[in-house]
C-alpha cells in the first residue's frame, strides 16, 4: 500500500528510498525524448503552496508535475488572502474544496506540512519546512550520488557550511546514512552543532578524512538573525572552495555538490562551476526526476 | 489448472510469428518492440530467429506503466522499469510484440507510449496468444496461437528467461 504523504526522510524505510531512487531512473530517461511527458497523472491537480520564496524548487516541482500530465496551480501566497490574515487551516479548507489531489508545501515553520497533511485527503509533499526537512532535495542528492557511485555503501560525504540553519543538511545526511554512506559535517564552530556525526571545524583536516564528495551548503543570509561569521571574504578563505582547494579536490577526484543557488565568492569560487566533477547541474536535472518519482509513488485518499 | 501450451507448442508459435513477420516485412527493416513484461521475452526470441534468417531487425522494449488507464483502481502504482528504444521511431516499420492479447487495452496504452517516441511509418501487432474478449477495436496481425477462453478464465504465461519455466495455462476462477 502506497503512502499518502511525503513529509520527511526519517520515517521512510530503506526499501522505500531504494524504490523511489530506482523509479526516478525511467523518469530521467524521458528527458531525452522529444515528448518528455507521460499521461500518468492526467486529470490530477497539483497545488503549489509556497509560504516562503523559492524559484528553483517551485519550478522543479512544476516541471515534474507537468511532465506527468497533471494540472498545476500555483497558490500565490504573497498576493493571496493569507496577507489579509487567513490562517493556514482556512486556506487548506479552501484548497480541499478545490479538490486538489496533491499539495506541495513550503513553509518557514517546521511541522506545518505535517499539520496540513492531517487536515486534508490530498497527498502532501514537503518542499521544505523551517530547519526541519527538505526530503525531495535529499532524494535528488542521493540519486545524483548514486549515479557516480552505484555502490554507495561505505562512501564518504563531507557536508560543509551552515549546518545549523540547514534543513538540507538534516534531510540529506539522514538519507545518505540510511543508504550506508558515511557523513561528516564541517563548518564554523558557531554553525555546526554537536550531533552523532563526525564534526570538523577545519577544512583541511576534514579533507584528510578522505571524502568522496564535498556537499556545500548555501550560506543562508536570510535565515541568520545574528552574524555567525565576520564577512563573506573571510568565510570563503576559511570554509569556501578556493582555487587552491579546488586543485586539491581535483587531484583527489572528489565530487562537489550544492543545493543551489550558489553564492559565488562565498561557498565556492567561479572555477568550481566548470570543474569536471561538479554535480550541481546534474542535481537540478535529477531534481525533476526525483520529484516525478515522489508524485507517482503517492496515493491521495480521494474518492 | 489446464496446461494449454507445452514448451514445444510455444516454440512453434514463436517460429510462426517470425515466419509471418519476415514475409510481411518483405526484406525491409523491422523494429521489434516488446511490451514489458514477457512481451519483451517473446520479442527477443522472435528477434533471434529473424537474425538467423538474415533480416534487418532491431529490438526495443516498452514499459507502459505510465500509460495505463486504470491507476485509479490500484492501491499503489505499478513499479516502473525503463523503456529501451535506441532507434529512431520516425518513419520506421514497428512490430509491437506482447505475450497475450485480451481486452486490447494494453495495446492502446502501448500505442500511446510508442507515438511519444516518434511517428512510425507503420505499426503491426504480434502476439504469442490471442485469447479473445476484446473491449476496444484492436486486432493483431500476427498470432502465434489462438486460445478459446471464457471471459472469467485467466491465461498464465511462463517463459524461460522471465520465470525459469515454460508453459501457458488456463485457470478457471
Amino acid at each position: 500500500m502506497a503512502r499518502k504523504d511525503f513529509l520527511d526522510i526519517v520515517s521512510l524505510e530503506r526499501s522505500e528510498i531504494i524504490q523511489l531512487l530506482d523509479q526516478a531512473e525511467p523518469f530521467k530517461d524521458l528527458f531525452t525524448r522529444s515528448v518528455k511527458k507521460v499521461p500518468a497523472l492526467k486529470g490530477k491537480t497539483v497545488l503549489m503552496l509556497f509560504y516562503e520564496a523559492s524559484t528553483r524548487t517551485l519550478s522543479s516541482f512544476e516541471v515534474a508535475a507537468k511532465r506527468l500530465s497533471a494540472d498545476v496551480t500555483i497558490f500565490d501566497v504573497p498576493h493571496s488572502s493569507v496577507t489579509k490574515g487567513e490562517s493556514v487551516r482556512d486556506t487548506i479548507d479552501t484548497l480541499q474544496a478545490m479538490r486538489a489531489d496533491y499539495i506541495v508545501v513550503r513553509h518557514r515553520l517546521s511541522g506545518q506540512p505535517a499539520a496540513i497533511a492531517r487536515q486534508t485527503n490530498a497527498s502532501v509533499i514537503n518542499a521544505g519546512d523551517g530547519a526541519h526537512a527538505h526530503p525531495t532535495q535529499a532524494l535528488l542528492d542521493a540519486f545524483t550520488l548514486r549515479e557516480v557511485y552505484p555502490e554507495m555503501e561505505g562512501r564518504k560525504v563531507l557536508i560543509m557550511g551552515d549546518v545549523l540553519h540547514s534543513r538540507v543538511a538534516r534531510s540529506t545526511s539522514t538519507i545518505l546514512t540510511k543508504l550506508g554512506v558515511e557523513v561528516a559535517f564541517c563548518g564554523p564552530g558557531s554553525l555546526v552543532p554537536q550531533t552523532r556525526f563526525r564534526r570538523f571545524t577545519n577544512y583541511d583536516e576534514a579533507l584528510r578524512w578522505g571524502p568522496d564528495a564535498v556537499y556545500l551548503l548555501r550560506v543562508q543570509k536570510e535565515r541568520q538573525e545574528a552574524s555567525f561569521y565576520p564577512s563573506d571574504r573571510e568565510y570563503h578563505a576559511v570554509f569556501g572552495i578556493t582555487e587552491e582547494r579546488l586543485k586539491r579536490l581535483s587531484d583527489e577526484g572528489v565530487y562537489v555538490m550544492h543545493p543551489g543557488p550558489v553564492n559565488r565568492g562565498v561557498e565556492l569560487c567561479d572555477g568550481v562551476l566548470d570543474y569536471e566533477r561538479c554535480l550541481i547541474s546534474q542535481q537540478v536535472e535529477n531534481g525533476i526526476a526525483a520529484r516525478m518519482s515522489v508524485l507517482y509513488g503517492l496515493k491521495p485518499q480521494l474518492s | 489448472m489446464n496446461i494449454a501450451l507445452s514448451p514445444s507448442d510455444i516454440s512453434m508459435a514463436i517460429q510462426r510469428l517470425a515466419e509471418e513477420i519476415l514475409q510481411a516485412a518483405d526484406g525491409g527493416e523491422i523494429e521489434l518492440v516488446g511490451i514489458r513484461r514477457r512481451g519483451d521475452e517473446v520479442a527477443e526470441r522472435v528477434y533471434e530467429l529473424l537474425k538467423e534468417r538474415g533480416a534487418q531487425v532491431r529490438l526495443g522494449v516498452l514499459d507502459i506503466s505510465l500509460y495505463r488507464d486504470d491507476y485509479e483502481h490500484l492501491s499503489s502504482n505499478p513499479t516502473l522499469q525503463s523503456s529501451e528504444i535506441h532507434f529512431p521511431v520516425d518513419g520506421a516499420y514497428v512490430v509491437l510484440v506482447d505475450d497475450v492479447i485480451f481486452t486490447g487495452r494494453t495495446i492502446r496504452s502501448a500505442l500511446d507510449a510508442l507515438f511519444d517516441y516518434g511517428r512510425p511509418a507503420k505499426v503491426d501487432l504480434a502476439v504469442l496468444i490471442d485469447r479473445g474478449h476484446r473491449e476496444i477495436p484492436v486486432e493483431p496481425r500476427f498470432v502465434g496461437q489462438v486460445l478459446n477462453t471464457r471471459r472469467e478464465e485467466r491465461v498464465v504465461v511462463h517463459l524461460e528467461k522471465t520465470d525459469g519455466k515454460e508453459s501457458v495455462s488456463l485457470i478457471t476462477q
